[in-house]
């Protein structure tokens, strides 16, 4: 599961001036104008962990119908990463703020 | 008196654009809102900025249509109260409950045309939720948005006229397609011929995507049966069986998975249309006359009324703006009307023969083994629908299953489950799809923030 690193491939090149995010601790780089799932998903396999069976997700119909693809924003709250684009500094999780103290 | 009539249009997708542009040029000060960063919707819709997408080669014989209805809404844009990012959470009583970047607000109109467009159906099957499995229309997305291919080799699935577009797309910009995979059986094709001949342009453009993927030595099967997506934690391999019953492995690390469309009907449902199950796309479509006209004050068009591509959205949503205009006194152009009305009247009887030729697979989903996730918000598998309905009393009815199981409740209130749990519903009761009844449409149609909604109420 480790060896597979980006899900999607990005097949057209960007203009925009790369950017600096930050998800679950980790930083990513980015490109302003690129929607953040994109970001992530050209560098990682999943989005996030369901709440009940924490199956990994990576949404599911990028047009903002499934809501598969919530992540959160420390100062945004929740974000639909399929229809927000990526903008410098973001400070991102797979979980709500507050979920990893609760679970311990 | 009819010039200060309050007039909002819902989604800027080709039908609403239609509509907004036919209002306007009657003199209309018309209010145009969009969930989307920009107009077009989704058929046509624009990369995002920065991307160096060739949209012109992407769209092949349809770019003059897409560049037109973009240089139109150029035009436009001047002359209407145009709202991107905006999304339409409710409707009651001649008012848009509204939000936009994290504000609420209300909006009074005295007629609505709603043009809120589709999403892909889905069937279920064992292995769906894994990461690396995306709908067929989210696929394009994914293209069109982002410039992104949504795996290395991607294998497209379930029955649709788009699983051959998409998979186009996807060689056009270096993809590498392992199968395109349709549940129905080729003879169906054949049977739909005749009503598939009646837009021979469009049965052409399809059959020369299917011959050029053959050419390319792309597998294409006819008639399978999904078995499961193989893979821990992603995609690694889709398994189905042939139409010989036989079993056969591709390895992939996506999957474009796609039944058909399926209409975006919540508000319409709220601002009082009615609804009925049609056999031919087994789904609930409101109800509406030949120009859209649901109830007073009420036109709806495009994909989100009848499913129909985005020629049938472009006439109707001119048909459903004329509808509009003769309500309020106005004088239309009877000719231009007949010429919308036998254009659409032709793509929506196309699009039945497509609903033949690609048909919902209704005994394969009844046929679904338990453990199958049906509900990908509330995880609820196909078993706990069957024994709860197994204890419930009384008549079979989806929203108490809903109420009981929570599938249908979660984050994308029953879009993506609700047609296939429909089929589950009516097959373990052995009742007709339509006697399950239908998952009520409830505001907020989409999830928004708590302190939206507190704000707004
Ligand atoms: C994901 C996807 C990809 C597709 N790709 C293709 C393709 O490549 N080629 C093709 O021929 N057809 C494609 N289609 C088919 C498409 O439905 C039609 O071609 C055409 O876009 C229909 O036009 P429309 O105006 O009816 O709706 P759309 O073009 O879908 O426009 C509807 C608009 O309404 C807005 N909207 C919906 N609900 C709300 C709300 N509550 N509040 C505010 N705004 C709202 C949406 O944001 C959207 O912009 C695709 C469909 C989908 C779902
Ligand atoms: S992937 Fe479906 S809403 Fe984002």
């Amino acid at each position: 599961m480790d060896d597979h690193a980006g899900q999607f491939v990005r097949a057209v090149s960007r203009q925009g001036p790369r950017i600096m995010l930050h998800f679950d601790g980790e930083a990513v780089e980015a490109s302003e104008g690129e929607s953040l799932l994109a970001a992530l998903l050209t560098q990682r396999s999943f989005l996030r962990r369901t709440e009940l069976g924490s199956e990994p997700r990576a949404g599911f119909c990028l047009m903002g119908a499934c809501q598969d693809c919530w992540i959160w924003s420390d100062t945004a709250g929740r974000l639909r990463a399929c229809t927000t684009n990526a903008t410098a500094g973001m400070v991102l999780r797979s979980q709500p703020p507050g979920v990893d103290a609760l679970r311990g | 008196m009819p010039c200060v009539a309050e007039i909002v249009v819902v989604g800027a997708g080709p039908a609403g654009i239609n509509a907004a542009e036919r209002l306007c040029a009657h003199g209309h000060r018309v209010m145009l809102l969009d969930e989307g960063r920009q107009a077009g919707g989704q058929g046509y819709r624009r990369p995002s900025s920065g991307l160096d997408l060739d949209m012109a080669a992407l769209m092949g014989t349809e770019a003059g249509k897409y560049e037109a209805l973009h240089a139109r809404f150029a035009g436009l844009l001047p002359q209407i109260d145009y709202r991107p990012q905006t999304l339409v959470w409710a409707v009651e009583d001649r008012t848009l409950h509204v939000v936009q970047a994290g504000v609420a607000s209300t909006l009074r109109f005295d007629a609505l045309v709603l043009a809120t467009g589709a999403m892909d159906k889905i069937a279920p099957f064992p292995g769906w939720t894994l990461p690396g499995v995306f709908t067929l229309g989210g696929a394009q997305v994914a293209l069109k948005d982002q410039g992104c291919l949504i795996g290395r080799r991607v294998a497209f699935l379930g029955s649709s006229p788009l699983l051959v577009l998409a998979a186009t797309q996807y060689r056009k910009l270096g993809g590498e397609v392992v199968a395109i995979a349709d549940t129905t059986p080729f003879a169906r094709k054949l049977a739909a011929l005749p009503a598939l001949a009646r837009s021979p342009r469009t049965l052409w453009r399809g059959l020369s995507y299917l011959g050029g993927a053959m050419l390319a030595g792309v597998p294409v099967l006819h008639g399978v049966t999904p078995v499961k997506v193989v893979g821990d934690g992603h995609v690694e391999a889709l398994i189905l069986r042939d139409r010989r019953g036989r079993e056969r492995c591709f390895p992939c690390d996506a999957i474009a998975l796609g039944y058909g469309l399926k209409p975006e009907t919540q508000l319409a449902e709220l601002a009082g249309a009615t609804l009925r199950f049609d056999e031919a796309f087994r789904l609930w479509l409101p109800q509406c006359d030949a120009d859209g006209r649901a109830a007073p004050g009420l036109y709806l068009a495009g994909d989100g009324a009848a499913i129909g591509g985005a020629d049938a959205a472009e006439a109707s949503g001119g048909l459903a703006a004329m509808a509009l205009l003769a309500d309020l006194g106005e004088p239309v152009d009877e000719r231009v009307r007949l010429v919308l009305r036998r254009r659409l009247a032709r793509l929506r009887s196309f699009q039945k023969g497509l609903a033949q030729a690609f048909a919902w697979p209704v005994a394969q989903i009844r046929a679904l083994p338990d453990e199958v996730m049906l509900c990908r918000c509330e995880e609820v598998r196909i078993g706990e629908i069957r024994q709860a309905m197994a204890q419930q009393l009384g008549p079979v009815e989806i929203n108490r299953v809903k109420a009981m199981t929570r599938c249908g409740m979660g984050r994308c209130q029953g879009r993506v489950c609700g047609p296939a749990l429909q089929e589950i519903v009516a097959g373990a009761a052995g009742i007709a799809g339509e006697q399950a009844g239908r998952l009520r449409a409830q505001a907020p149609v989409k999830p928004i923030a708590l302190s939206v909604a507190g704000e707004a109420l």
